[in-house]
């Protein structure tokens, strides 16, 4: 750097740093101001029901089995009528997804058979801890219907016997 | 009021000021350097984020004290002390004010040479620190300060020198009072331009501030010196940055700026105390400016900028200047 550059080019550097400062800061106070979510943001997801209040995840673990981040897992527990969560036989004793290493792909969407797992842009996953970001099957589970019972519900023998009910299947306008 | 006490009562005063001015000065720093890149800065403690220093002080005092394996355990501890204590001192000789209530010991004879043995003095602290943490980014950091230090002060002294020769006297007092014929180009800012910009540049290489902050260089010596100190310790080497701060612009201020005169000064004493605070705080207001807009020069650079183009010229200053003297110029008599 000749002494023409240091007389020359670094006023003009001072002078541009000084006009920062009548410029709007560009940050963003998290908590209270919040970024729109991109258009084409899928959501986070939800553990679905019937409409009346059963869960409609059969633990099939084939949403694990598409995932290509590896981010489910899943243990399925055995339905009985005293005790029942799912039509069928089977229901998801665990469920939980690490938020961390989802990458919001939407592939577990498209391979669950009963439509139980819907992405929803309702919230952004966020959390102070690692653990925090894991996503239990409590955190997942959307409530049950108003007036209808939670899981586990006691059912007359032979009514649930298939795993995927005729019930119409989501509204997938929403 | 015996001198003792009185002497005591100035210095508790100076030094409560200056940690305070201490703690805000790394909050006004930390606002304006977020402005200066488009930002908002701290705003969550308290209003304004003006109970940031406080917060910050809390979270340093309980932060865990390590001390690594295999240090100089004495100088170790001894090093931040050595630190802040010079930043402190340099203020003794500084007239904040107009008048012996506002000076703690301003009028002595060597007052300019103090302050150059002073600032000499708060390098060890750093190099020493450096040494004796056993880790090579630490001594890294160490060898640099002493080495930019020691390049840097050589040009330091001679522009004080040109200083000296313009007031003919090296107590601190007498340089604000030569400054002083009646309007605003008494300052030697005017009159010794060329030693005022040597001053201001070698005062951002003697803190080791942007652009010269090769000492604690973030990104090649994780936090130079300092690295392996934690909690109140490092604690105490910010503070010393900081009050090091304050007392090489409160210098420029005295050396250059007029110290504390100003209008009506005469009439009211406590005029001279704002004065000299709005000076010091647009000198620490241009650093912050300059920190936001230099980046760190080469360290090769630095060491080729200090000794071929800061000492020579800084020679040839006091060369011209006591010709200029000895010849009666106006202005330089
Ligand atoms: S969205 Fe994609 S990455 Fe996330 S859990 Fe579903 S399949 Fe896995
Ligand atoms: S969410 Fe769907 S795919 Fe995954 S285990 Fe449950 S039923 Fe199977």
């Amino acid at each position: 750097m000749g002494l023409k550059d240091v007389l020359t080019r670094i006023p003009v550097g001072f002078l541009t740093v000084l006009k920062t400062v009548t410029r709007r800061p560009v940050t963003i106070q998290y908590p209270e101001q919040q970024k729109p979510m991109s258009a084409r943001f899928r959501g986070r997801h939800h553990l679905k029901r019937y409409e009346d209040g059963l869960e409609r995840c059969i633990g099939c673990a084939l949403c694990a089995a598409a995932c290509p981040a590896d981010a489910i897992y899943v243990e399925a527990g055995e339905n009985t009528n005293e005790e029942r969560y799912s039509p069928g036989e089977r229901y998801a004793r665990v469920y939980e997804i690490n938020m961390l290493r989802c990458i919001f792909c939407g592939y577990c969407e498209d391979a669950c058979p009963t439509n139980a797992i819907v992405l929803e842009p309702i919230e952004f996953p966020t959390g102070y801890t690692r653990e925090s970001m894991i996503y239990t099957k409590e955190m997942l589970l959307e409530s049950p219907p108003i007036n209808v019972p939670a899981t586990p519900q006691r059912t007359p023998p032979g009514k649930y016997d298939r795993a995927i009910l005729p019930f119409p299947p989501i509204d997938e306008s929403q | 009021m015996p001198i003792l006490l009185e002497v005591t009562l100035k210095s508790v005063v100076l030094i409560f000021v200056l940690l305070t001015g201490f703690a805000y000065l790394s909050l006004v720093e930390r606002k304006v350097l977020a402005r200066l890149q488009a930002r908002i800065g701290p705003n969550r403690a308290g209003p304004m984020g003006l109970l940031q220093p406080l917060a910050d002080g809390l979270k340093l005092i309980f932060k865990e004290s390590v001390t690594p394996a295999g240090v100089d355990k004495p100088i170790y501890f001894l090093a931040p002390v050595l630190v802040v204590v010079p930043a402190l001192i340099l203020f003794a000789v500084i007239p904040v004010g107009q008048g012996p209530a506002f000076q703690l010991a301003s009028d002595i004879n060597v007052g300019a040479l103090y302050v150059v043995g002073v600032m000499g003095v708060a390098v060890y602290g750093i190099t020493l620190a450096g040494w004796a943490s056993n880790n090579k980014y630490a001594a890294l950091g160490g060898l640099r300060a002493s080495a930019q230090v020691i390049s840097y002060e050589l040009g330091m002294g001679l522009s004080i020198v040109a200083v000296v020769l313009m007031a003919s006297s090296a107590s601190l007092a007498d340089i604000v009072e030569a400054q002083m014929p009646g309007n605003i180009l008494g300052w030697f800012v005017f009159r010794q331009p060329v030693a005022a910009a040597i001053f201001a540049i070698t005062a951002l290489a003697e803190l080791a501030r942007a652009p010269f902050d090769l000492v604690e260089a973030e990104q090649e010596l994780t936090a130079g010196f300092m690295t392996e100190y934690s909690g109140m310790k490092f604690a105490l080497f910010f503070m010393g940055e900081y009050v090091k701060m304050i007392a090489v612009s409160a210098l420029f201020v005295t050396f250059f700026l007029g110290g504390w005169s100003g209008p009506f000064v005469d009439q009211v004493p406590i005029l001279s105390v704002v004065y000299f605070t709005i000076k010091v705080v647009a000198c620490l207001l241009l650093m912050i400016w300059t920190r936001a807009t230099l980046p760190r020069m080469r360290y090769d650079r630095l060491m080729g900028f200090g000794w071929k183009v800061l000492t020579p010229v800084a020679i040839a200053n006091v060369i011209v200047t006591a010709f200029l003297i000895a010849l009666g110029v106006p202005g330089y008599k």
